[in-house]
C-alpha cells in the first residue's frame, strides 16, 4: 500500500491520519468518511429523539468494538474482555456521578471513570505482560476478569453494597445514574437526550482519527510490528512488553469511554455488560467487521446491533444464534473480516480499470452508510 | 470440635476438588492435546445435562440417563469437529472464537427449544452424618478420580493412547508412521467432548439446569486450565489441588463467595509466578536438575 498524500484538497489536513497501517487514504475514503458521519448526524432529525436514543447506544458500542480492533488487529493482543473496562467505567461513573449530581460532580465523575478503566487496564496489562503470561493466556485471563467482575457484581444485592447513595443493586443493577454534563461550579451545560448523541458521535469520530494517527506515527509502527514478530521486534531493541502495556491500556481507556457514554445513555447499569454473551460481542464485531480495520470494526458494530435490536423489537429470539453463526462462518470463510476483503476487491476493481501503478483505497466498510 | 471441623474442611475440600477436576478435564483434554481452547466448553457440559435430564424425565434410570449425557455430548463433539473444528487446527486465535460462536449459538438455541427451564433431578444417595452434605459429592468425589485414574490408563496403556499423542507431538512423522492422524484428532476431540458431557451429566441433579448452565463451569475451568499448564493430567491434578486447597480453606472460614475470590487470588498469584502454569515450572525444574547432574 502506498501512501498518497500530496494529492487532493487538504492533503496536509489528511497527512497525520495516512499510512500503511491504515486502509482507505485517498480523497473518495475521505469523502466517504465525511458522507457517512454527516448521514449518521442526521439519523435524529429524520428519525426523531427516539433514534437518536437507540443510536447512541449503538455508537457506544462502536467505541468498544473500536478498542478491541485496536489491541488485537494492531498489535495482536486478542482481549476477550474489553467488556470489563466497558463496565467498570460504567459503575464508577455511577457511583460518583449519584453521591455528586452537580456540574462539577458529574464531570469529575467523567473524568474519574475514564480514568478507573484507564488505570484498571494498565494493572491488569502490567501484570500479565510484565508477568510474562502470553498469547491464549492473555485471551483467558481478560474473559475470566470480565465473568468474575460478573459474579462479584451479581452478589452486591444486599444493604451493605451502597457507595454513599449508591446501590450496587446485585443482578437488578444500578439505577438512577445521571445523564453526563460538563462544568464547573454553576457554569456549564447538561447534556439532554439529543446532545448525547451527538457527544457520543462526536467521541466516535475523534477517537477514530486520534487511533488512526496513533497507528500511523512511528509507535504504531511499532506497534504493527509487534503483532507480526515480537522477538524479532524486540530484537531491533524495542521494548514490546511496554508496547503491549500501553495498547492495551489505551484500549482500556477507550472502552471505558464507550461504558460512560453507555451508561449515562440508560442512566442505568446492571452485571449483565460483563456476562459472556455481551463479552463475545466485541469480538464478533472486530471479527466480521475486520480486526485490522477501525472502521469495518465500527461498521460491523453499528450493522449487526442494528440488526440484533430491529429482530428484539419484533419479538424474535433468534438474534443471537444469528451473530453466532454470522462470526462461525465469517472466520471460516474470510478469516480477515468484511471490511479488508471489500478493500481488496476494490483494489482489484481500480488496478482493472486504471493501469497506473499506484493503487488507490477505498472508502472502507461502507455497510456503515445503511444505518 | 476440631474434628468436625476438620471432617468439614475435608468434605469442603473433596466437593470443590471434584467439581473442578470434572469441570476442567474435558477442556483440558482438548487443549493439551490438541492445541484448542474451547470455548464452547460450557455447552457441551450443557449438552450432557440437557440429555441426561430428559433422559431421567423420561424415566431412563439414573446411571443409564448418565450415559445417554455422556455419549450424546461425545458424539455432537466429534459432528462439530467434522463440520467446523477440523478446519481450525493450528489457528488458535481463530479456533477460540468460533467456538465462542457455536457456543452463542447454542445457548440460544437451547433457550428456543427448551425454554428457561428444565425438569430436575433429586439429589441421589440421601445425606451424610456429622458433616452437613449429600452423600451424592463423595460419589462425584470417585468418580472424578476414576476419571483421572481412567484417562491416564487411556493415554499411557493403550495402543490409541500411544497412536494420540505421537500424533499430537509429530504429526507428519505420526502419519508417514501409518498412523491415521485425522481419525487420532477426531477421536481425542470426541473423548474431550465426552468429558464435558459427563461433566454436565454428573451436576444435573445439583445444580438447577438453565441454558446458562455451562456458563457455571466456566471460571473454574478456565482458571484450571491457565494455571495448570499444557500437561494434561499433571496439570489438572496439581492445579485442582492447589486451587481447591485455598477455595475450602477459605469458605470454611468465610463462606463460599469469599472462597471463590481466594480461590482467583490464588489463581491470578500462580499465574504471575508461574506463567507457563505448574506443569511449565516442573518442566523448567526438572531441566535445570538434569543440567546439574
Amino acid at each position: 500500500m502506498s501512501v498518497e498524500s500530496g494529492d487532493g484538497p487538504f492533503a496536509a489536513l489528511r497527512r497525520p491520519f495516512e499510512g500503511p497501517n491504515t486502509m482507505g487514504n485517498s480523497p473518495a475514503f475521505w469523502l466517504g468518511l465525511a458522507v457517512a458521519v454527516a448521514v449518521l448526524a442526521a439519523m435524529p432529525v429524520l428519525f426523531g429523539l427516539y433514534a437518536a436514543e437507540v443510536g447512541a447506544v449503538f455508537l457506544a458500542y462502536a467505541l468498544l468494538g473500536m478498542s478491541l480492533a485496536f489491541i488485537w488487529g494492531y498489535c495482536g493482543i486478542l482481549s476477550f474482555g474489553q467488556v470489563a473496562f466497558f463496565g467498570v467505567a460504567g459503575y464508577a461513573f455511577g457511583i460518583v456521578a449519584i453521591n455528586a449530581a452537580t456540574l462539577t460532580g458529574l464531570t469529575v465523575a467523567l473524568l474519574a471513570a475514564i480514568a478507573v478503566s484507564t488505570v484498571f487496564a494498565a494493572a491488569l496489562g502490567y501484570f500479565m505482560f510484565y508477568g510474562g503470561v502470553r498469547d491464549v493466556y492473555v485471551t483467558i485471563l481478560t474473559l475470566v476478569v470480565a465473568l468474575v467482575l460478573y459474579t462479584f457484581m451479581g452478589q452486591t444485592a444486599g444493604g451493605e453494597w451502597t457507595i454513599g447513595d449508591a446501590r450496587l443493586g446485585g443482578f437488578n443493577g444500578m439505577s438512577g445514574v445521571p445523564d453526563l454534563a460538563v462544568g464547573v461550579g454553576s457554569t456549564g451545560v447538561e447534556i439532554g437526550l439529543l446532545g448525547h448523541y451527538y457527544v457520543t458521535l462526536g467521541a466516535l469520530v475523534a477517537t477514530y482519527l486520534g487511533l488512526r494517527a496513533l497507528v500511523n506515527s512511528q509507535f504504531g509502527y511499532a506497534m504493527v510490528a509487534t503483532r507480526e514478530d515480537e522477538d524479532r521486534t524486540a530484537m531491533f531493541g524495542y521494548d514490546t512488553t511496554f508496547i503491549k502495556l500501553v495498547v492495551f491500556t489505551i484500549g482500556g481507556a477507550v472502552a471505558g469511554l464507550g461504558g460512560v457514554l453507555f451508561t449515562t445513555q440508560n442512566n442505568y447499569v446492571d452485571p449483565s455488560v460483563f456476562g459472556i454473551t455481551a463479552a463475545a460481542l466485541p469480538v464478533v464485531w472486530a471479527s466480521v467487521g475486520g480486526r485490522t480495520s477501525l472502521l469495518g470494526t465500527v461498521g460491523a458494530a453499528l450493522a449487526i446491533q442494528f440488526v440484533d435490536y430491529r429482530l428484539a423489537l419484533s419479538g424474535s429470539e433468534w438474534a443471537l444464534v444469528l451473530i453466532g453463526s454470522l462470526l462461525v462462518f465469517v472466520v471460516l470463510l474470510m478469516p480477515e473480516g468484511v471490511a479488508p476483503r471489500l478493500h481488496e476487491y476494490v483494489l482489484e476493481y481500480r488496478e482493472d480499470a486504471d493501469p497506473s501503478p499506484v493503487p488507490r483505497e477505498p472508502p472502507a466498510a461502507t455497510e456503515e452508510v445503511s444505518d | 470440635m476440631a474434628g468436625a471441623g476438620l471432617l468439614n474442611f475435608g468434605f469442603e475440600f473433596v466437593e470443590i476438588f471434584a467439581f473442578i477436576v470434572l469441570a476442567t478435564v474435558g477442556l483440558a483434554v482438548i487443549f493439551g492435546m490438541m492445541g484448542i481452547i474451547n470455548l464452547a466448553h460450557g455447552e457441551f457440559i450443557l449438552v450432557g445435562a440437557y440429555a441426561t435430564t430428559f433422559a431421567f424425565a423420561a424415566s431412563v434410570p439414573l446411571p443409564l440417563a448418565m450415559l445417554t449425557g455422556v455419549v450424546l455430548t461425545a458424539v455432537y463433539g466429534l459432528v462439530l469437529e467434522r463440520l467446523i473444528i477440523r478446519h481450525l487446527y493450528g489457528r488458535l486465535l481463530d479456533s477460540m472464537v468460533v467456538t465462542w460462536g457455536i457456543s452463542l449459538v447454542m445457548i440460544q438455541l437451547t433457550r428456543i427449544v427448551f425454554g428457561n427451564t428444565a425438569p430436575g433431578i433429586g439429589i441421589p444417595f440421601g445425606q451424610l452424618p456429622i458433616v452437613d452434605g449429600p452423600v451424592y459429592y463423595l460419589v462425584l468425589a470417585v468418580v472424578a478420580v476414576g476419571v483421572l485414574g481412567g484417562l491416564y490408563a487411556l493415554f499411557m496403556w493403550t495402543d490409541f493412547g500411544i497412536r494420540a499423542r505421537a500424533t499430537m507431538q509429530d504429526e507428519a512423522t505420526a502419519r508417514s508412521m501409518g498412523v491415521d492422524t485425522d481419525r487420532m484428532y477426531m477421536s481425542t476431540f470426541a473423548v474431550g467432548s465426552g468429558l464435558a458431557g459427563l461433566a454436565g451429566a454428573l451436576y444435573a441433579p445439583v445444580m438447577t439446569i438453565t441454558p446458562e448452565y455451562g456458563t457455571g463451569f466456566l471460571i473454574e475451568a478456565f482458571v484450571a486450565v491457565v494455571v495448570g499448564g499444557a500437561s494434561v493430567l499433571v496439570g489438572t491434578v496439581l492445579a485442582s489441588g492447589l486451587l481447591g486447597t485455598v477455595n475450602a480453606t477459605v469458605t470454611n472460614v468465610a463462606g463460599t463467595f469469599m472462597g471463590q475470590v481466594a480461590m482467583l487470588i490464588a489463581a491470578i498469584v500462580a499465574i504471575r509466578l508461574m506463567p507457563d502454569g505448574i506443569t511449565g515450572l516442573l518442566a523448567d525444574w526438572r531441566e535445570s536438575r538434569g543440567e546439574s547432574q
